[in-house]
């Protein structure tokens, strides 16, 4: 099931499409395009082999603007469509874009179903907690309070963290990025694209029209050392300015400590594992945020199991191997016939 | 020993009922495939409860199977020539089904008081007279089972079990038929895992038979006609599974991996089960989370270059629209089966209907175009299936094929084709390379466009929901440029109509009276009118198939008559769509909506009375 890698080395250009973006200027959809375009030709494969699907939203133009094979869905079906393309032809690499509205509210259950399968593909969740191209009304992953057009009093909904219902839905794979960080986004997704299994990005991503700021406290320059901690395999859990502070595991709960106080040495700092199965921690990392904790970022979890592709192609050749039904008239002739 | 004088028949019904989980179905089956095997036409239908297991002897557990076998049999019949009753209840709730002087068995072991009134009985029916137009056969089915096993099989539930099979006995001595098939079956069964069982269904299976051949239940045997058909290998085949293995048979001649995407739904559920089975010929099943994962997969797998269909019923039908004008959008392959049944809503999930047709043809937001196909046997939903994907894969578009509860759970006897003598599919696949390619150029005669897929090289595109430009597949808003693609997209359903057969009549040129009917009724329509043609009537039937578009000749028939009826299993769809298609006709209609088929009897009477007869 390897995907074809391309004989000459591709280059930005090479998938730069003819249209016109037309996404808001100041839009965070830029800078995860400008990544995209960056990363596919290091990932390497043929550019025949890249296929972009995407549903209904701002973030879901994307595919045109990406010189791939492309499909703009329909809205919340991302998932599916895309689905169906890989197992249709697993020697694709599939990559979905979508919004938090898409993702989360009209597609949740494609959402959910994709990551529980383990599917093969690299899906972009866009969460700019709001619904943009409808022009500004509240989405499952909006703060509660927040005043927008559908909630003239403020928002009473709970909000959804995607990554909650990443790792819930057996998810193999959950990274989180900033939309105005894009070497950090350019790595995620290199590593979205080596990880076999259903790859998951949410991007902190700036609506500067309807939702202007909603990242502020995570994203901005003065406050991002100490609201963000950036999570790297094998390295203790450390943030801050001049990495002063880290997180251990008091009892069952994450705590936030400081280097140097009370006796606190690196020895008593949690170091990141994204490979463990167990979901606690990778749970408890995921709910992280401000102001008690810090967000995580990078990779949070990347486990190892076996694609629904990969199985599903397993059974196919040992069926073509094996099974009795080699074309359509022995189908026709099995069982009971007779002449007449 | 009684000697029993023979009786010929040129056809006759059977129907078996008793309680969920008697084993009604499969006696019903092992009868009609005794039957085939023998020589004689078949055609079956199975009547089960939408519960899998409804309170033991109550009317909504009943569960029966129907079998028409003769000479030739184009439907699974309405009245009963036998009607084989495990139970009170079955009893009650068919006796309706029973030609007056039929044959009536009852097992009396389960007419007790108590069941007899569960039933609904206010007197016991064996004793108040309302059986006397019958011919009863009031046999201690169950305790002869009992005894008949005795040393074999000795707990009293597994014993009692074999109930069925000692019917089917009785029902085999009454047509005289062997019991060998059977055998061989209870053989390939229970030998190697149960040999206790496989002996005791034997022993049964022959006491059923001997009782009616050493008793005088019974004064005649029946001989039926064997079947007057084409030379050639035959089988037995439910419109579900020759509906799957149409769809197969496309993607072998397409030479594309079949991909399935579907949902469980009665009554379509069998379509989906049956093509899971066959990973070995390269078929691609995802059951998806819901209905509209199901079409959205497919449509994401015809884009990456699968036949790709999905299969449902009503309810998920309104679920896939979105996606299907998606599919128009896009100008991609793609099958959606709709098996229908009656609504609307959750509506009569288990029940024959024929009240998705205006969902099939308008059910869409948008001017959005589908072509409309309908099978009408059980057996020629192979056909209509293969039909379906043709035109699918060689007009780049979706094709909407609509079977029903009745023929997709019913069976039929099916000439086996040759895959070598089916047509070869030829979707207009793009070259790689190729420099003029472009997404929505089209064939000149076809209007089809190419179809370009992911890996290919040089012919990176993209396509969606959004309206595109003519030719280059850009997104578009321009004003002029949407009139165009969707005159396009309707002129490219429409010229189907150049590639299809003319519509048959069958009938005198100056018949008094056209019938129409269109999918699943055909059985019935067809036996009523030959019936009535027999008798000298002045009346001519034709039945539709294609159904958008309509083949070129519909106009000329449909000038020709002087009175038409249209009959159908709704209220009047298709009636007013050909009103729409030809408002200078005057179309009278017969529409039922019951759940159930049309019955010869009732055609009868009604073309009679429009024939001004009687």
């Amino acid at each position: 099931m390897a995907i074809e890698h391309s004989a000459v080395q591709l280059t930005k250009a090479d998938f730069v499409s003819d249209q016109m973006v037309k996404w808001c200027p100041g839009c965070g959809d830029h800078a995860i395009l400008a990544s995209v375009l960056n990363v596919f030709p290091q990932i390497g494969y043929k550019k025949e082999n890249f296929c972009i699907v995407s549903g209904i939203g701002c973030s879901s133009r994307f595919p045109y603007y990406v010189n791939t094979y492309g499909f703009h869905g329909i809205h919340g079906r991302a998932a599916a469509i895309a689905s169906g393309v890989k197992i249709a032809n697993p020697k694709l690499s599939v990559w979905i874009n979508s919004g938090d509205g898409d993702a989360t509210a009209i597609g949740g259950n494609h959402f959910i179903h994709i990551i529980r399968r383990n599917m093969d593909v690299n899906y972009i969740l866009f969460n700019n907690e709001i619904y943009g191209l409808t022009k500004g009304q509240y989405s499952p992953t909006t703060k509660q309070g927040k005043i927008t057009k559908t909630s003239p009093f403020g928002v009473i909904d709970y909000p959804f963290n995607p990554g909650e219902l990443i790792i819930g839905a057996r998810g193999t794979f959950f990274a989180r990025a900033v939309d105005n960080n894009p070497k950090t986004l350019q790595e995620v997704c290199m590593d979205m694209a080596a990880h076999d299994g259903a790859a998951i990005v949410e991007v902190l991503q700036n609506c500067v029209i309807f939702n202007d700021k909603t990242h502020k406290e995570i994203t901005d320059r003065e406050t991002k050392d100490d609201n963000q901690i950036w999570l790297h395999h094998g390295k203790p859990m450390l943030f801050g300015k001049n990495n002063e502070k880290g997180l251990r595991l008091n009892g069952t709960k994450l705590e936030v400590v400081e280097l140097g106080k009370d006796g606190i040495t690196e020895q008593d700092i949690l170091v990141h594992d994204r490979t463990t199965e167990n979901t606690g921690i990778h749970m408890m990392l995921a709910q992280m945020r401000p102001p008690h904790f810090p967000m995580a970022f990078g990779v949070i979890r990347a486990v190892s199991q076996p694609t629904y592709n990969q199985m599903f192609e397993k059974q196919m050749a040992e069926e073509k191997e094996n099974g009795r039904i080699k074309c359509v008239d022995d189908l026709l002739n099995s069982g009971d016939t007779w002449e007449m | 020993m009684t000697t029993k004088k023979l009786i010929e028949k040129d056809d006759v019904v059977v129907k078996f009922v008793g309680d969920s989980g008697d084993g009604m179905q499969l006696i019903g089956t092992l009868f009609s495939d005794a039957s085939a095997l023998d020589g004689n036409d078949i055609a079956t239908f199975p009547d089960y409860p939408a519960e899998i297991r409804a309170p033991h002897n109550t009317i909504a557990g009943v569960s029966g199977f129907q079998v028409n076998v003769g000479k030739k049999i184009y439907s699974s019949g309405d009245q009963c020539d036998v009607l084989v009753c495990m139970n009170p209840a079955s009893l009650k709730s068919n006796l309706k089904w029973s030609k007056k002087g039929g044959i009536i068995i009852c097992d009396t072991d389960t007419f007790t008081e108590e069941a007899i009134e569960k039933a609904g009985y206010s007197s016991n029916p064996f004793t108040d007279g309302s059986l006397s137009s019958y011919q009863v056969i009031q046999a201690p089915i169950t305790s002869m089972s009992v005894e008949a096993v005795k040393g074999i099989l000795d707990d009293k539930k597994s014993a009692e079990r074999t109930k069925n099979i000692f019917a089917l006995g009785m029902i085999f001595y009454i047509f005289n038929k062997g019991l060998d098939h059977t055998f061989a079956y209870l053989d390939k069964k229970f030998l190697k895992k149960n040999p206790q069982v496989a002996e005791g269904n034997k022993a049964v299976l022959t006491a059923g038979y001997n009782y009616c051949e050493n008793t005088d239940v019974l004064e005649a045997q029946v001989h039926i006609a064997h079947a007057e058909m084409p030379k050639g290998r035959y089988r037995n085949i439910t419109g579900n599974i020759a509906t799957a293995w149409g769809l197969l048979a496309a993607a072998e001649k397409a030479n594309l991996n079949l991909f399935l995407g579907s949902y469980p739904i009665t009554p379509a559920t069998e379509i989906l089960i049956e093509i899971s089975k066959y990973k070995s010929l390269g078929a691609k099943v995802f059951q998806a989370e819901d209905e509209i994962a199901g079409i959205c997969s497919a449509i994401g797998a015809s884009f990456a270059g699968s036949f790709a269909c999905t299969s449902t019923s009503g309810p998920g039908l309104s679920l896939k629209s979105e996606a299907i004008g998606l599919a128009v959008m896009t100008e991609l392959p793609l099958v959606i089966v709709d098996v229908q049944r009656g609504g609307p809503s959750t509506g009569l999930p288990t029940k024959t209907e024929q009240s998705d047709l205006y969902q099939a043809l308008f059910g869409r937001n948008g001017e959005a175009p589908c072509i409309v196909l309908a099978a009408s046997t059980s057996a020629n939903c192979f056909d209509w299936a293969f039909e379906a994907g043709r035109l699918a894969l060689e007009h780049m578009t979706p094709v909407i094929l609509l079977t029903d509860g009745y023929l997709g759970n019913g069976s039929q006897l099916m000439r086996i084709p040759k895959m070598a003598e089916m047509p070869k599919i030829t979707p207009p696949l793009a070259t790689p390379n190729d420099t003029t390619y472009q997404p929505y150029k089209r064939n000149t005669e076809t209007l089809a466009r190419e179809w370009a897929i992911p890996g290919m090289e040089g012919l990176r595109h993209r396509i969606g929901g959004l309206e595109k430009q003519d030719g280059i597949g850009n997104v578009s808003t321009d004003n002029a440029n949407h009139q165009i693609m969707t005159n396009y997209r309707q002129e490219k359903v429409e010229r189907v109509a150049n590639r299809i057969p003319s519509q048959e009549v069958h009938g005198p040129d100056d018949a008094e009276l056209l019938v129409i009917g269109w999918g699943g009724t055909e059985g019935a329509l067809r036996l009523a009118c030959e019936e009535l043609q027999a008798e000298g009537k002045k009346i001519a039937y034709s039945h539709f198939n294609y159904i958008m578009p309509l083949p070129l000749n519909t106009s000329d028939i449909m000038s020709k008559y002087k009175k038409i009826v249209v009959c159908e299993l709704n209220m009047g769809q298709f009636v007013n769509y050909l009103r729409m298609n030809y408002p200078q006709v005057n179309f009278q209609q017969y529409n039922k909506v019951q759940g159930l088929p049309f019955e010869i009897g009732e055609l009868k009477d009604k073309f009679n009375q429009i024939l001004g007869g009687k």
